[in-house]
């Protein structure tokens, strides 16, 4: 087989754990390479999915069709009520907008869907050419809002302004303009709210449910089936724990700076991880021993129910080597964890996003022979599943294929996902869908592994 | 409820850069390239693959502040080299964005540069610049300007060869493998661009592929010019912006154009101008599928006789559906696109000149909501067009019979036919059994044969 190579500018974002192998840093944080094909996408990218699941909020796209068009309905974010977020809007802006400026449409279009649709507020996405056109948003957000009475944020997310981290971080800016703006009477002490957590699949429900067994209220999910009455409120818990900490990051250290909000990193994939997002909460509120209580009777109950079922996935999966390649780091960490737990080794980790501390971390995680790359491309991903031999791939739609192609086993742990992944119901999920996937007959007809005719 | 008419809701139309995309990978051994921001090559890629279930590498020259400040020549030539690099290609199709596009990029001079300062270095592959602003026509735009472009690179003028070039516009990967075969049973030599039918629908991969197999190679365009006809489908599609418009000015290849060939008529036509073309008949086996599909039509007629429904999609398959489900007795009380050409009432009428007495209405532009907003007082059957429809189909309780791009919520719409008898025999059977289950779930008995 032709030998497939990495290109320079590249080899930094690359490593095999070897012992007594180079000891080189991982380079990250950096723009993708022109002209590889990166996974990544863009600002605006970043921007819309963490805004994303703000049900009763209008979404509206200032730019030309494209990006709304790619982004309508995309996540697999829930609602338990409006449904607001699951349309697309767009200032659909044409040649003679991008000459003549596009603020009168994004003012009409804004004035007219919020006469529609009676959100509680709006976010306006700036895209690539608006940052161009030079369309003051804020001065047409600042108007409307006046007019209408409620919040029209602005979210500079033009796609080539940095990286998608940059559009996180400016949705999380946005969100900062909501929060500290609603009333914090009658909110626990006890209370806390969960970033970067967008209930996919409902799986914010399920986690907000083991907290609340334990006694503890959760004001605000950031932005899991989020509420604008939610987020302004968002000040008044005594603790933030964030789930997906590439995006939320940046919001829990504002919110620890402007309201002295403490925060904890957690991760709701796979028993051990999980087990420990409810414990770290309970240990932050010490003066409650009943708290922690709860907490091991809710790991406990839930652990007696699903370790036995999980037996008969990891009988089957021992010794089968997965490829993980996700958008942030630390979902990667609970992901090596799960799969050892159903007997599954990591021949492959990567992220899209990931900083120095969290390859550091990955590095010591691995086991020999494991290949940690940053911003891959399809190419470098294909190299080492069939140098590695892996039989599994987690990743996104964009990967999908990649698996298949090959021959191999794949689970969708990204934004589309339909079934719950996270918490104890979900790792059984997990553990089912990599199970029906490595397992399935169809691969004995992949012609690597082939079934000849 | 007052509609908000200013904004774009639920876009019945795509960018324009998708459909280059798209055009690019139905040349064999080519690399579609997006001059623009990393988003738009994986915002495209996405939604290629959700449909396709192909991986679909798109380049991208990753646009950052100091590109959008200086230009992004730098960006291109190094995005170049590193494609050429790492995929060996051929071919390299590049295809532009609102933000290279607005920021005015000078694409075919860069080009320029670039063979220059890397004219020693290794094999250098052949580029097409396609200009498609995202802020200009939907995808089916891009697409077509892919396809021109392509040709307008390759094609060669030669003495005049017993060829036909065929430009399917924006078809199915089923419906181009179904193309060939006919073209290969007329015993004809062709020149089908873009194929994507393999690329786009592909088997499985014994090793790893940079570029899947598949394509039409460059070679063979190279050829156009030197075609005894050019056989274009798209009512709409003028020559100014076609392929075969190209080759009939710069090459006096005539240029054979007609709507999709969806019912018995406009297949007819086309295997009536095929026939004229190669000047033979046309082989027995389609006379038999010609044959199967009256009979079917016989079969089911009762069933779809004046049904009344809603197409929408690229405006050249809602003329192609449009004449067909006339044929049938199915009325489109609406022709709806997401597209402004300003041909789609025009074409239709030339298809079927009693469309007003028939009620057909037609709108162009339209969006989602509006077309919503016309379901809810025209009360259709059914609805036709791609998934995108199914918020509205699921809203208003209406069924939806998915066909073209995308089908995002339904299994193997790239091998789903829509042309020549045996596709329209496909969508026949499809609009039946449609109509006979919404009867038998409606029914209180529960029969068993309908």
């Amino acid at each position: 087989m032709e030998q497939i190579s990495i290109l320079e500018g590249r080899h930094k974002q690359v490593f095999e754990k070897k012992t007594g192998g180079e000891q080189v840093e991982i380079a990250c944080d950096t723009s993708s390479l022109s002209g590889s094909v990166s996974q990544r996408a863009c600002v605006f990218c970043g921007s819309r999915v963490v805004l994303y699941p703000v049900a009763d909020a209008l979404h509206l796209v200032h730019g030309p069709i494209g990006c709304a068009a790619y982004t309508w309905d995309i996540r697999g974010a829930v609602s338990s009520g409006p449904e607001l977020h699951r349309l697309s809007f767009s200032t659909d802006l044409q040649e003679m907008d991008v000459i003549y400026g596009g603020e009168k449409k994004l003012y009409h279009s804004l004035i007219e869907l919020i006469e529609q649709y009676k959100p509680k507020a709006a976010f306006i996405y700036s895209t690539c050419i608006v940052g161009l056109i030079g369309d003051d948003i804020e001065a047409v957000c600042r108007k409307v809002a006046k007019e209408t009475g409620i919040p029209v944020l602005p979210v500079h997310s033009e796609g080539f302004k940095g990286t998608k981290k940059d559009g996180y971080k400016a949705a999380c800016h946005a969100l900062m303009q909501l929060i500290g703006t609603g009333s914090t009477e009658d909110i626990s002490k006890y209370s806390i709210n969960i970033l970067g957590e967008f209930n996919l699949a409902g799986e914010a429900w399920i986690i907000r449910k083991y907290y609340e067994k334990m006694g503890i209220e959760v004001v605000s999910t950031l932005t899991g089936d989020g509420r604008i009455d939610a987020v302004r409120r968002a000040h008044g818990a005594s603790l933030n724990v964030v789930q997906c900490s590439g995006s939320m990051t940046w919001l829990a250290k504002e919110m620890e700076q402007k309201y002295g909000i403490p925060y904890i990193r957690v991760s709701y994939f796979g028993i051990e991880d999980m087990s420990k997002s409810l414990y770290d909460v309970a240990k932050h509120f010490p003066e409650r021993p009943d708290i922690m209580e709860a907490a091991k009777q809710v790991v406990s109950e839930e652990v007696k129910e699903l370790y036995p079922s999980l037996q008969k996935f990891k009988k089957a999966l021992t010794g089968k080597k997965a490829a993980i390649y996700v958008g942030g780091a630390f979902k990667t960490f609970s992901l090596i964890k799960a799969l050892r737990s159903i007997g599954m080794s990591v021949v492959l980790a990567g992220s899209q996003t990931g900083n120095k501390d969290d390859y550091a971390r990955l590095k010591e995680m691995c086991d020999e022979g494991t290949v940690i790359v940053d911003d891959s491309n399809p190419v470098e991903l294909s190299k080492f599943i069939l140098e590695k031999e892996a039989d599994l791939l987690i990743g996104g739609v964009k990967e999908r294929p990649i698996a298949f192609k090959l021959g191999i086993g794949f689970c969708d742990h990204n934004h589309e996902r339909k079934i719950p992944l996270a918490g104890f119901v979900g790792m059984y999920n997990f553990a089912l869908e990599v199970y029906q996937s490595v397992m399935s007959p169809v691969w004995q007809f992949a012609p690597r592994k082939g079934v000849k005719k | 409820m007052k509609h908000a008419k200013t904004a774009t809701q639920n876009a019945c139309k795509l960018c324009n850069p998708l459909g280059a995309c798209l055009a690019f990978r139905g040349i064999e051994n080519c690399v579609p390239f997006l001059h623009g921001s990393q988003g738009c090559a994986t915002y495209i890629r996405r939604y290629l693959i959700s449909h396709y279930k192909e991986p679909i590498d798109i380049a991208s020259s990753n646009f950052h502040e100091e590109t959008a400040v200086f230009g992004g020549s730098h960006n291109l030539k190094i995005g170049l080299k590193n494609v050429s690099k790492q995929y060996k290609p051929e071919v390299i199709g590049i295809a532009t964005t609102c933000l290279s596009e607005t920021i005015g990029d000078d694409v075919p001079m860069i080009i320029r540069e670039y063979k220059q300062e890397f004219k020693n270095g290794s094999p250098m592959p052949i580029m097409i610049h396609a200009s498609t602003p995202s802020y200009m026509g939907s995808h089916i735009d891009g697409f077509h300007a892919a396809v021109r472009a392509t040709v307008k690179t390759l094609a060669e003028k030669g003495a005049r060869e017993k060829l036909i070039n065929i430009f399917p516009n924006m078809v199915s990967p089923a419906d181009i493998r179904y193309l060939k075969e006919i073209l290969e049973d007329f015993k004809v030599p062709y020149m089908l661009l873009p194929d994507y039918s393999q690329t786009m629908d592909g088997g499985p991969w014994g090793e790893y592929h940079r570029i899947p197999p598949g394509g039409t190679p460059a070679s063979a365009i190279a050829m156009a010019g030197s075609a005894i006809a050019s056989i274009e489908f798209g009512s709409t599609l003028e020559p100014s912006k076609s392929a075969a418009g190209y080759l009939e000015e710069a090459f006096g290849v005539p240029r054979y154009h007609m709507a999709l060939p969806i019912g018995i008529k406009e297949s007819d036509k086309f295997f009536t101008l095929l026939e004229t073309l190669t000047q033979q008949e046309r082989p027995e086996k389609y006379d038999d599928e010609r044959r199967r599909l009256i009979d079917a039509y016989a079969d089911g007629h009762k069933y779809v006789f004046e049904q009344k429904v809603i197409i929408y999609g690229e405006e050249d398959l809602v003329v192609g559906m449009t004449a067909f489900l006339t044929e049938i007795g199915i009325t489109p009380i609406l022709c709806a696109s997401g597209g402004k050409s300003g041909l789609l009432r025009k074409s239709i009428k030339e298809l079927i000149p009693g469309m007003d007495e028939l009620g057909i209405k037609v709108r162009e532009g339209v969006d989602f909501v509006d077309i919503e907003d016309e379901a809810k007082l025209l009360k259709p059957d059914f609805l036709i067009g791609n998934s995108k429809g199914y918020t509205m189909s699921r809203k208003n309780n209406i069924p939806l019979i998915r066909l073209g791009f995308p089908i995002h919520d339904r299994f193997g719409g790239q091998r789903m036919h829509h042309l020549g008898y045996r596709g329209t025999q496909e969508l026949f059977d499809r609009i039946v059994n449609t109509v006979i289950e919404q009867r038998q779930n409606a029914s209180s008995i529960g029969y068993t044969y309908m």
